[in-house]
């Protein structure tokens, strides 16, 4: 493995290939667990956690497990670590396990995780897929910090608990109610396609200039002739 | 609890805490499995019955065997084995001996397994600490809510697909921004008290 390579995953991880903004996966714990910076930073952690262990594991048996019953196999992996994550959030962040909530158990049915294991963990050596595990979980933070950040200062006038705004402030109470969690993930989402949309035209607008741009020399080449 | 006690609950479930537009139990086949209002009715029909047989199933594990033997930090891998499981059994069943409707809901049976609302309903069970027939009213009229709300968003997304929309919004943003209004509409439900 180089360094290329490795630097290459974060990419497709964090953003070529975000969980979230552009797969649109594990949509239950991006809206439910959004309504503060710090929840969403917490999920997301956890769920990192969870994705590192899981890949490494199944990385590692993926050689034992017969193909029939992998599926269940991945499942029971997963929910061992999600157990042993949910009981280290109880022990040492207490706070963070009463406002995250059943969340937290729910882990288990993300649909980042199985995906992950079944379409790389199961296929790739250890080292891959740790970094897979950690490059997808910082994707899926990162989204989850962005849609929290909007929901939170929108809603709320804080950040990560600080007011922003001063007193006289009154939010917008909506963007911290469920609807406000499909709104914003909508506009981002919008954002997310929007830059695509450009970046792709940019890309069709260049090959069709250099597509042109060779008729033209093919042409004079001819009339040189 | 008793019968008066029941339906109230129920009737939370469905529209108060609707496990969708207040809990964010089953986004993904919400969004998911939503583009028309048969195949979202199917997968409603199919969720409904899931979640009502896993309910009794996984309130039996817990009470009468995790539960006995001190086991109860177990529950999360217990579950989830207990409903792929079922699933499993009850696609079987259906495909055996009621084609009829295997025919009609059985394409989204091996969806549910990873749906976070049957595992959700068997987790609320526990947490609320109902008895029997609470935990089974519950995941039933939790799915009920589930089916109610799905059904509703299949019937406004297939209008959505002919309006002339910006670029940027075709498809998912579309839906997620159409999910908000109907759960502007949802939040009407969140002022109802009973107690």
């Amino acid at each position: 493995m180089t360094f290329k390579s490795i630097a290459k995953q974060f990419k497709d991880g964090i953003i070529d290939n975000n969980p979230v903004l552009i797969q649109l996966l594990g949509m239950c714990p991006t809206l439910a667990t959004t309504t503060s910076v710090s929840n969403a930073i917490g999920m997301g952690l956890a769920a990192t956690a969870v994705l590192i262990c899981s890949n490494v594991l199944i990385s590692l048996l993926r050689k034992f497990i017969p193909k029939q019953v992998r599926i269940a196999a991945f499942i029971v992996i997963i929910s061992g670590f999600v157990t042993a994550v949910e009981l280290l959030i109880k022990a040492f962040f207490f706070e963070l396990y009463g406002s995250l909530g059943l969340f937290i158990p729910l882990i288990v049915v993300n649909c980042i995780i199985l995906a992950r294991a079944e379409a790389f963990a199961s296929k790739n050596p250890v080292l891959p897929s740790a970094i897979d595990g950690l490059s997808m979980g910082l994707g899926f933070t990162f989204a989850l910090v962005l849609i929290a950040t909007v929901r939170e200062i929108l809603g709320n006038g804080t950040f990560l608990g600080f007011s922003l705004f001063g007193e006289n402030y009154s939010p917008a109470i909506i963007f911290i109610l469920p609807a406000g969690a499909f709104l914003t993930l909508g506009f981002i989402v919008a954002a997310v396609q929007a830059l695509k949309n450009r970046a792709d035209d940019k890309n069709n607008a260049r090959a069709a200039a250099e597509e042109i741009l060779a008729h033209e020399a093919e042409k004079t080449k001819e009339q040189d002739k | 609890m008793s019968f008066t006690e029941v339906l109230l609950m129920m009737f939370g479930a469905i529209l108060v805490e609707n496990f969708i537009f207040s809990k964010f139990y089953g986004c993904c086949p919400f969004l998911g499995v939503s583009e028309k209002p048969g195949t979202a009715l199917g997968m409603g029909m199919a969720v409904t019955f899931v979640m009502t047989i896993s309910s009794a199933v996984t309130w039996a594990v817990y009470y009468l065997l995790l539960k006995p033997f001190g086991l109860e930090y177990l529950k999360t891998v217990a579950f989830i084995l207990v409903i792929a499981a079922l699933v499993q059994f009850i696609e079987m069943f259906l495909r055996k001996f009621v084609p009829a409707l295997y025919s009609a809901m059985g394409i989204f049976l091996p969806l549910i397994t990873t749906n976070c609302a049957v595992l959700g309903a068997a987790l609320v069970n526990i947490q609320n600490g109902y008895d029997f027939i609470g935990s089974v009213c519950y995941g039933f009229a939790a799915a009920i809510g589930f089916t109610l709300a799905i059904v509703i968003f299949a019937g406004l997304r297939s209008r959505i697909d002919y309006d002339a929309a910006p670029r940027a919004f075709r498809g998912f943003p579309l839906t997620l921004i159409a999910a908000g209004l109907l759960a502007m509409a949802f939040a009407g439900f969140s002022g109802v008290n009973f107690s």
